[in-house]
């Protein structure tokens, strides 16, 4: 009783589910605000615009994540309903094995250096553990 | 064919899709989709090599030194072009416009070109200087790192030209519309490696 109804309720068949609708507005407005966000990190790191490289490095990578995101839902159509979910569900996933890999390797290798390095200086020879 | 539930005589069978939310019936672009993301962890891992060792100069330059921004920035440009020219190509597409389809895929490949370009200009520049891949840990992992992208870069132009081939010869099929769909996917990921390649390589490596 239901079938046909859904049927035509899902409209333009199966080419419909499969490939998202394009929009020119959706793709100008994903590349102006790509191009701001490009410029923005640009501008911060050529013209040393923040007193300090460390925060400069932080505020970059925030403008990079949000690049990413602009990327995902304005380029390549991302969104929770796509494909039932499993895109989402596949991109979740791998954000967080990407985490753990990169942030992991860096936690490790950075407490790695810490540690394990000897002391170079003689001061710190000195002081050293 | 009303209701396929109750086609069989007897009870009538459970279905969870009740609702009729139904699961693709040609799984290409979500497997395409989850290739992309195994694509991701090959990029993981090189991000984080370079993450662990572009610090590690063995006395050779730094990131500061070698980087030349304008050019990244150039390089940048020449990525986001071809993502918007890709794009309009999809709405051709949609529009059933064959040659608006070949003409802006012809413009974004020669984005793609003028990006690999400029990138082959930067090793060979840095290789004629004596900063090759064998310098230093952090080259090494430079090379690798922006290397891999512009091979990923490479086989994303070659797949294009194929693609304009097919849709010169056979139009736009429904297979060879999945196939560009499938090229769009792959050409907007290598944008969205690049987003994190000129951040975290070329941006911080000059802090």
């Amino acid at each position: 009783m239901s079938h046909p109804d859904t049927q035509a309720a899902h409209g333009h068949g199966d080419h419909g589910a499969q490939i998202p609708h394009f929009s020119m507005r959706g793709y100008v407005i994903g590349f102006v605000l790509s191009l701001i966000l490009t410029a923005i990190p640009f501008w911060l790191v050529m013209g040393k615009v923040l007193p300090s490289p460390v925060s400069t490095g932080y505020v970059i990578l925030g403008f990079a994540v949000v690049q990413i995101v602009v990327h995902m839902v304005y380029f390549l159509h991302m969104n929770t309903k796509s494909e039932g979910g499993w895109n989402m569900l596949a991109l979740l996933f791998t954000t967080v094995m990407l985490l753990i890999a990169v942030g992991g390797s860096l936690w490790v290798m950075h407490h790695m250096n810490t540690n394990m390095m000897p002391p170079m200086t003689p001061q710190e020879i000195m002081h050293g553990p | 064919m009303s209701d396929i539930a109750t086609t069989t005589a007897g009870a009538p069978r459970e279905y969870f899709d009740l609702k009729g939310t139904h699961h693709p019936e040609n799984g290409t672009l979500l497997g395409f989709w989850i290739y992309l993301m195994s694509d991701c962890l090959i990029f993981a891992s090189l991000f984080a090599t370079y993450g662990v060792l572009g610090r590690n100069y063995a006395g050779g330059p730094s990131g500061a030194e070698v980087f030349e921004l304008p050019l990244v920035a150039v390089n940048t440009l020449m990525l986001l072009l071809s993502s918007i020219t890709y794009g309009i190509a999809m709405i051709k597409m949609q529009q059933g416009s064959k040659s608006g389809v070949l003409g802006w895929l012809s413009i974004t490949g020669l984005f793609g070109l003028v990006f690999l370009g400029l990138e082959i200009y930067e090793f060979q520049h840095l290789i004629h200087e004596g900063f090759g891949p064998d310098r230093s840990a952090f080259l090494s992992s430079f090379f690798t790192l922006v290397g891999t992208h512009g091979l990923h870069v490479t086989f994303g132009i070659v797949w294009l030209v194929t693609l304009l081939f097919q849709v010169g010869k056979l139009g736009l099929t429904a297979a060879n519309q999945r196939r560009l769909m499938c090229l769009s996917m792959f050409w907007h990921f290598l944008d969205v490696v690049w987003i994190a390649v000129f951040t975290f390589v070329y941006l911080m490596g000059v802090l």
